[in-house]
């Protein structure tokens, strides 16, 4: 296959920001027909190289040929009309729009000045069906599933002609069935002589799917290799440069008594609708309970509801025997719960505040820090000096704003703050979205630490693997119930997975 | 350790975009000076003499200042709490109404109680008025931009009925009755002699309370929950700070400092309620505040430059002929283009294209 020139050639790209060096002399090739992932930490330029192919930003260096012909590719608009299409992580969707509207919006068929509707449907329809995406032409994309929402962007760019198609992280937010679909979309597309560029942090996905694999590691090529020819430890080394574990080293759990009760817990969502549906459960000492499913199931209102942050509309929460129902997220934080949001940009940290300022946040009006009115600044600073040491946040000093720091460090700064007030249940949600393999090998140490010193963890994640190599107890949330709640030992992802879509007898089918 | 932080969030670069759009406002006016025929660089210097010229000008522009040192801090320091405090020139005309409602009736006070009692009432009467939007956006969601704008034109009819009313002084004029001498603020030139300036104590209590928002912002514990309320109120609320009752207490104080605007104005500089004394400190202190890149030091030295615009602005009217509105363009272009941060730094800089290092 490799006999046939390459599509695209990016050769020696560098780029430079003022503080580092995105891209140092970075050489990409792609084939027809090639299912090339792009694998690296964040930070090890994936996405500078990217950007630079999809013409928001212009390489300080390097040459990029499409089809044989040197190329300048100067915004998005250029790329798209050589033929080069980008499907971001963050839909670029008209939600109110249906389907056809918005894969045609921006090169609508006409008729004379009028917007051919007709004309659009028909087209859409016909794609759809010669790349085999099942889709509805008609149905409003705020209405359809996030695995459709992504059949639409891919329909987009190739409405547009793309010959190249860059998938930014497709899986991440998609379950692992709408998992399975989408490497058949890619497998179809490529059958059909398109070219993926395929990013993600996910190693197995890329064993799984792609032809080839480059590894970006700060800013260089640190290889390009054929699939056929490595294996997931090896893509794991060159990524980190080190020997990573893969399975997480743990003993097993050894559970005292109940720290967490929750009982029958319902919560309506932001709309006011029924998103926590008569919830309960109940975490131990030492022991890890992973609440396992879709996003969107519930998880995020239950989390609220346990953290102060969302009033429950019926329902009881118990910690440590203690009824803390609806009290404020100061009183609950003051009950020793600690707290990892799935969000650090929104709920976890102030990024223009500083990394010491940051370290404070919720204890920052308790002795030491607070005295009288004032804060002993003085204080903040060997307090925040002590957890940068301590938690290897790497950060020129305290002062930095926590803004500056990379996701990995950013992430340490809110486990150091949660953690360093010893709390006795600690609810980590998502704890390690977005983080690159170090950072993620980081965070599950530091739980699994906690679990064997004997705290109580609740772990919200939609990562199945994460779920399943942290847990000793799995709770698989849908449609805001918990529909079941199993032993870790020897649930199976299918199972799992099954659960998490739904099938409510999932235990007999998966026999 | 305050030495730094100063220094810190004055950096250099923090310097650039606020003194590149004043060059940039120079620059157009000078255009459209040139424009009407007449010598820019004649108008700049005789506009620089009126200001600066001698120690009585000189006086004159901080005393135009003074009340948008207040004013520019109010807004600041509600944009702090990521608050739009429109309403900042309706509660200085309540806070000038209270102090002349005080400051002329309750005769018989030595000064030293007079006084300060003047001044407390003006800032309670302000803080009051104030809380009103504060509650509203807190309790019911009410941006609070809307409802100060219209607490605004509240003020302003409320004023003008009590003014032209029950507080009127006899005589054509619409004012109150002259402050009583307990309840003055002492003009400076009465103490020292060397000019004839209206320039009063009041400056101290602008400067003073600079200082002591700089303090509240960044070393207290309210600060630090009003700071972090503006700048994430999400992670604020996770971090165990009531959002509501910081918005609330930031429209409080921003009033307050609002209510000693209008007391300066009425105790010092007038030493009565004039109908229609504010020429909008109120909406200037917006712009000095924006300009301040909403810090107290800031704050002070927009507040200057914008006096010394209007102070200077009549010298340079009356000797060369151009007209003062010149100083109202130059204003307007000074907010344009630091509202417009991106098309003064892209000015600066060279067509470089930036973006996110991922």
């Amino acid at each position: 296959m490799y006999l046939i020139e390459p599509i695209l050639t990016m050769e020696n790209i560098t780029k430079r920001f003022p503080s580092v060096l995105a891209n140092d002399n970075v050489s990409f090739d792609l084939f027809p027909g090639e299912i090339h992932a792009l694998v690296g930490e964040n930070g090890a330029g994936k996405s500078t190289l990217m950007n630079i192919l999809f013409g928001i930003l212009t390489p300080d260096n390097g040459v990029i040929k499409y089809k044989g012909g040197q190329v300048t590719i100067d915004s998005p608009n250029s790329a798209i009309k050589m033929g080069i299409g980008m499907v971001h992580q963050h839909f670029k969707l008209v939600p109110p729009l249906n389907v056809a509207e918005n894969i045609v919006l921006g090169s609508e068929p006409k008729a004379g000045l009028k917007f051919d509707r007709v004309k659009a449907y028909k087209e859409v329809a016909a794609l759809a069906k010669q790349y085999g995406l099942n889709i509805d032409p008609k149905a409003k994309v705020a209405d359809i599933s996030v695995g459709m929402q992504q059949r639409v962007e891919i329909l987009k760019t190739l409405y547009r002609g793309a010959q190249v198609i860059i998938l930014d992280e497709p899986t991440a937010v998609l379950t692992p069935q709408e998992t399975k679909e989408m490497f058949l979309i890619m497998k179809s597309l490529v059958s059909q002589n398109k070219s993926i560029i395929f990013i993600t942090h996910k190693l197995n996905e890329v064993m799984e799917t792609a032809n080839r694999a480059t590894v970006m590691k700060r800013g260089k090529n640190a290889g390009t290799v054929k699939i056929s020819e490595t294996s997931t430890a090896q893509l794991a080394e060159m990524m980190v440069g080190r020997q990573v574990l893969l399975d997480i080293k743990r003993g097993s759990a050894n559970p005292g008594e109940s720290v967490l009760k929750v009982v029958s817990v319902c919560a309506n969502d932001d709309r006011k609708l029924k998103a926590v549906n008569g919830v309960s459960f109940n975490v131990r000492k030492g022991e890890i309970l992973g609440i396992a499913g879709v996003e969107g199931n519930g998880q995020n209102e239950l989390v609220e509801v346990l953290t102060g942050l969302r009033k429950p509309l019926s329902g009881h929460v118990y910690l440590n025997g203690k009824e803390i129902t609806g009290k404020t997220a100061r009183k609950i934080k003051d009950e020793k719960v600690g707290y990892i949001p799935e969000d650090r940009h929104k709920r976890g940290l102030e990024l223009d505040f500083s990394i010491s300022e940051n370290l404070i946040l919720g204890i920052h009006n308790k002795s030491p820090f607070a005295k009288g009115i004032m804060i002993d600044y003085e204080k903040v600073d060997e307090y925040a000096d002590t957890l940068i040491k301590k938690y290897d946040i790497r950060t020129p000093s305290g002062e930095v704003k926590a803004k500056s720091l990379s996701g990995g460090n950013q992430q340490k700064a809110v486990l150091a703050r949660e953690l360093e007030t010893d709390p006795t249940l600690i609810i980590a949600s998502q704890p390690t979205r977005g983080l690159d393999i170090g950072a993620i090998e980081f965070v599950h140490n530091q739980i699994i630490k906690q679990r064997d010193s004997g705290k109580a963890v609740l772990l919200i994640s939609a990562e199945l693997s994460e779920i399943m190599s942290l847990s000793d107890r799995i709770a698989v949330m849908y449609e805001g119930k918990i529909v079941s709640i199993i032993d870790a030992k020897g649930a199976t992802e299918e199972h799992l997975g099954l659960l998490m879509a739904g099938v409510h007898d999932a235990s007999k089918e998966a026999k | 350790m305050d030495k730094k932080n100063i220094l810190n969030a004055l950096r250099l670069k923090e310097l650039v975009l606020p003194l590149g759009a004043i060059f940039l406002g120079l620059l157009v006016g000078g255009i459209v000076i040139l424009w009407i025929g007449k010598n820019p660089f004649t108008a700049y210097a005789s506009l620089f003499y009126g200001a600066f010229g001698d120690l009585n000008r000189f006086a004159n522009t901080i005393a135009r200042a003074t009340p948008l040192i207040l004013t520019g801090l109010a807004v600041a320091f509600a944009f702090r709490c990521g608050l739009f405090n429109i309403g900042v020139e309706g509660q200085l005309l309540i806070g000038a109404l209270s102090a002349a409602f005080v400051g002329t009736t309750l005769s018989g006070l030595p000064a030293i109680i007079h006084l300060p009692l003047t001044i407390l009432s003006a800032m309670v009467a302000s803080a009051i008025w104030a809380a009103i939007p504060g509650i509203l956006k807190a309790k019911r969601g009410v941006h609070e931009v809307i409802n100060t704008i219209m607490m605004n034109f509240i003020a302003y009819a409320f004023v003008a009925f009590i003014i032209t009313g029950p507080l009127k002084a006899p005589g054509q004029i619409p004012k109150s009755a002259d402050i009583l001498g307990s309840a003055q603020l002492i003009r400076l030139s009465e103490i020292a002699q060397w000019s004839t300036s209206r320039l009063n104590t009041g400056i101290f209590i602008a400067l003073l309370a600079c200082v002591a928002i700089y303090y509240l912002l960044w070393k207290t514990t309210l600060g630090y929950e009003i700071r972090a309320v503006g700048l994430n109120p999400y992670a604020a609320e996770y971090g165990g700070i009531s959002v509501n009752r910081n918005i609330i207490l930031a429209m409080v104080i921003s009033g307050v400092l609002a209510g000693l605007a209008g007391a300066e104005r009425v105790l010092g500089f007038h030493g009565s309620f004039i109908l229609g004394f504010s020429p909008g400190y109120g909406f200037e202190g917006i712009a000095v505040a924006l300009l301040g890149k909403n810090h107290p030091a800031g704050v002070i030295l927009a507040a200057i430059l914008f006096g010394s615009l209007s102070s200077g602005g009549r010298w340079m009217a009356f000797n060369t002929g151009v007209p003062t509105d010149i100083v109202t363009i130059l204003q307007a272009v000074i907010i344009f283009f630091v509202a417009a941060e991106q098309i003064v730094a892209w000015f600066f800089r060279n067509k470089k294209k930036t973006g996110q290092v991922a």
